[in-house]
């Protein structure tokens, strides 16, 4: 036998995460929001507790990636589906993962409220500020300005108003304990995305209550843009918006 | 022997419930149910289970499909404008094989309409009511116990087809207050191989209605129409004096238990009246329809609607004998005898004696 160097493995794929290729468009950012996601379940040995709610958009697919117990919800109904599954099982590490069209648009009721009633859930908000999976319409998180498929002129504040700014608007209530705006666009942010999702993780494990991560996400595609133009969009418009950082995390000391 | 009780109809839906198991129950006011909601969040609490009074009916249907999920039982109600707010989860649960009780103590419409007792929900209910090619199973009680006692049957039914199954009362159902006995149930359900428990030594679990692959829905939408069809046999209807009957009267929920008195009226006056009362709205009881339909000169259906059942028994009757129509819009409770007047009317008209 040859001498074998030996090496450390430093870098794998999370064991939560099943080994197949994404079907989303160069340059997105779902991938590497999954494996953040996939990254703290095992982190936390969660894989033989963890029950998903996908919802519909881009994201409806994740559990052709995530090797977790998944039930589909429908658009825009994932947080009241993540009650039910909270309720009738406490013990279980119950997450939505989420789009800003289904979020932040045709499920605002859903998500007001169950932040507001303390659901001990955790919510993976993804904001890329357009409908993706229809073809790039306008949605409420779209900037002032962005020409979409449906706002061919740009969006108009007048016509359309501003964009939500639905991390904000969570912190507000009593029920919501972890709320934070983070990005993936360099490593930097990266860390603190990381770092963001451990904290949102750890309150539902504790029982702290609401636990939520807002991620400005790109979208190439639907922007017509190089996948570095989309990049840098993250961290300039999309962060000029949408502030990064932590806004609420009631068990900080 | 099992403890007899001076229930309202809603009562006994929320004990026939919990009887069944029936641990987590969300839902969302509005009249002429309140006394669901309001049983079940005192008893849910004492059970170990949970109750959530949801931001809408949306949210309620929702929070069921999430609970169901897991293997519980669960059940939701409303009336009329909140069952058509639900009808988004009946067709996710029925397209996702997720089963669910939903109670509907149905009132008028359409739009707001009222609070009187309807039956104008009778083609939501038997025709699927959201999108898609699906059946819901329609139970269709007419007093309280039989409130007490379908509901126990509704999450076997849930359970044994993995389907959203619905119990269809009417305002009337629902508030009326009568002696129900508390029968106990005694079946264990069967552990359920589907249900979302989180992944622990064994291969992920998926829930879900989206099929994209080329060819997959439809097997998936033949495998749901199979299924479908081996429900039939859960058809049930009850015969009320109909053996010798010229004329058998048609009418389900808070009708077919009034014109129980209307026969009776007629009996007494040698009129050779029946009665059938299909207590299985979907599957429907065609065959018994048939069968009264050969015996009999003449069906008479009668309906706290404009006619909606009708068709479905002249579906079922195949021209076997003539089928009239006597159709109440909601306002005003019948009265056994201004339904054996309406009766009689029919039975002249048909050339009957």
């Amino acid at each position: 036998m040859s001498a074998q160097p030996k090496l450390k493995k430093v870098f794998d794929r999370p064991q939560c995460l099943k080994d197949v290729p994404y079907h989303y468009c160069p340059g997105c950012h779902h991938g590497v929001i999954h494996r953040l996601l996939a990254e703290q379940i095992d982190n936390f040995g969660l894989r033989g507790k963890t029950l998903g709610a996908a919802s519909v958009g881009c994201s409806v697919l994740i559990y052709d990636y995530f090797d977790v117990d998944i039930v589909e919800a429908p658009h825009g109904r994932a947080a009241a589906v993540a009650t039910g599954l909270k309720r009738a099982r406490p013990d279980s590490f119950v997450f939505t993962y989420q789009g800003d069209g289904d979020l932040a648009a045709i499920g605002t009721a859903e998500i007001v409220h169950a932040a507001n009633r303390g659901e001990n859930i955790t919510v993976v908000f993804v904001n890329n500020a357009v409908f993706g999976m229809t073809g790039g319409q306008m949605a409420p998180t779209t900037l002032e300005g962005q020409v979409t498929t449906t706002s061919p002129y740009g969006r108009s504040a007048a016509e359309a108003g501003l964009p939500i700014r639905v991390t904000e608007m969570l912190s507000t209530l009593e029920g919501t304990a972890y709320a934070a705006r983070v990005a993936v666009d360099n490593i930097k942010n990266l860390k603190k995305a990381k770092a963001a999702l451990k904290r949102a993780v750890t309150y539902q494990q504790k029982g702290w209550g609401f636990s939520f991560v807002e991620f400005l996400s790109s979208c190439p595609t639907n922007w017509k843009m190089t996948p570095e133009e989309a990049n840098a969009r993250v961290g300039k418009e999309m962060a000029d918006y949408f502030p990064l950082g932590v806004y609420k995390d009631v068990r900080a000391n | 022997m099992a403890r007899r009780v001076m229930i309202k109809g809603n009562e006994a839906i929320a004990m026939g419930a919990i009887e069944a198991g029936c641990r987590y129950y969300f839902g969302y006011p509005i009249t002429p149910q309140n006394d669901i909601p309001e049983y079940m969040s005192a008893a849910m609490p004492k059970v170990g289970g949970a109750f959530v009074q949801a931001e809408s009916e949306v949210a309620a249907i929702n929070m069921l499909l999430g609970a169901a999920a897991t293997g519980a039982r669960v059940m939701t109600s409303s009336s009329s404008p909140g069952i058509s707010l639900k009808q988004e989860g009946i067709s996710y649960l029925a397209g996702s094989q997720i089963p669910g009780v939903i109670v509907n103590m149905s009132r008028s419409g359409p739009g707001l309409g009222g609070i009187h007792p309807s039956q104008g929900d009778y083609f939501q209910a038997t025709r699927g009511g959201g999108h898609g090619d699906y059946r819901t199973l329609v139970l269709a009680p007419s007093t309280a116990q039989e409130n007490y006692d379908l509901t126990m049957d509704a999450f076997d039914l849930a359970d044994k087809y993995r389907n959203p199954v619905m119990v269809l009362g009417d305002a009337l159902i629902g508030q009326i207050k009568e002696p129900v006995e508390l029968k106990p149930y005694r079946k264990k359900p069967k552990p359920k191989d589907w249900a979302l428990t989180g992944a622990e030594g064994r291969e992920a679990r998926l829930l879900k209605s989206l099929f994209l692959a080329d060819g997959e829905l439809t097997v998936h939408n033949w495998m749901l129409a199979k299924k479908y069809k081996r429900m039939q046999k859960e058809v049930r209807y009850e015969f009320y004096r109909a053996e010798d009957a010229k004329m058998m009267l048609v009418a389900f929920g808070s009708v077919g238990r009034i014109l129980k008195t209307s026969v009776d009226i007629l009996r007494d006056k040698g009129k050779k009246v029946g009665l059938l009362r299909p207590i299985t709205l979907y599957p429907f009881p065609d065959k018994a329809i048939q069968e009264a339909a050969a015996k009999s000169k003449l069906l008479a259906v009668m309906e706290l609607n404009t006619g909606q059942m009708v068709e479905d028994v002249k579906l079922a009757a195949e021209c076997a004998c003539p089928v009239e129509f006597y159709g109440r819009p909601p306002g005003s409770i019948p009265t056994p005898d201004e339904l054996a007047k309406e009766a009689m009317k029919i039975w002249r008209k048909g050339g009957l004696k």
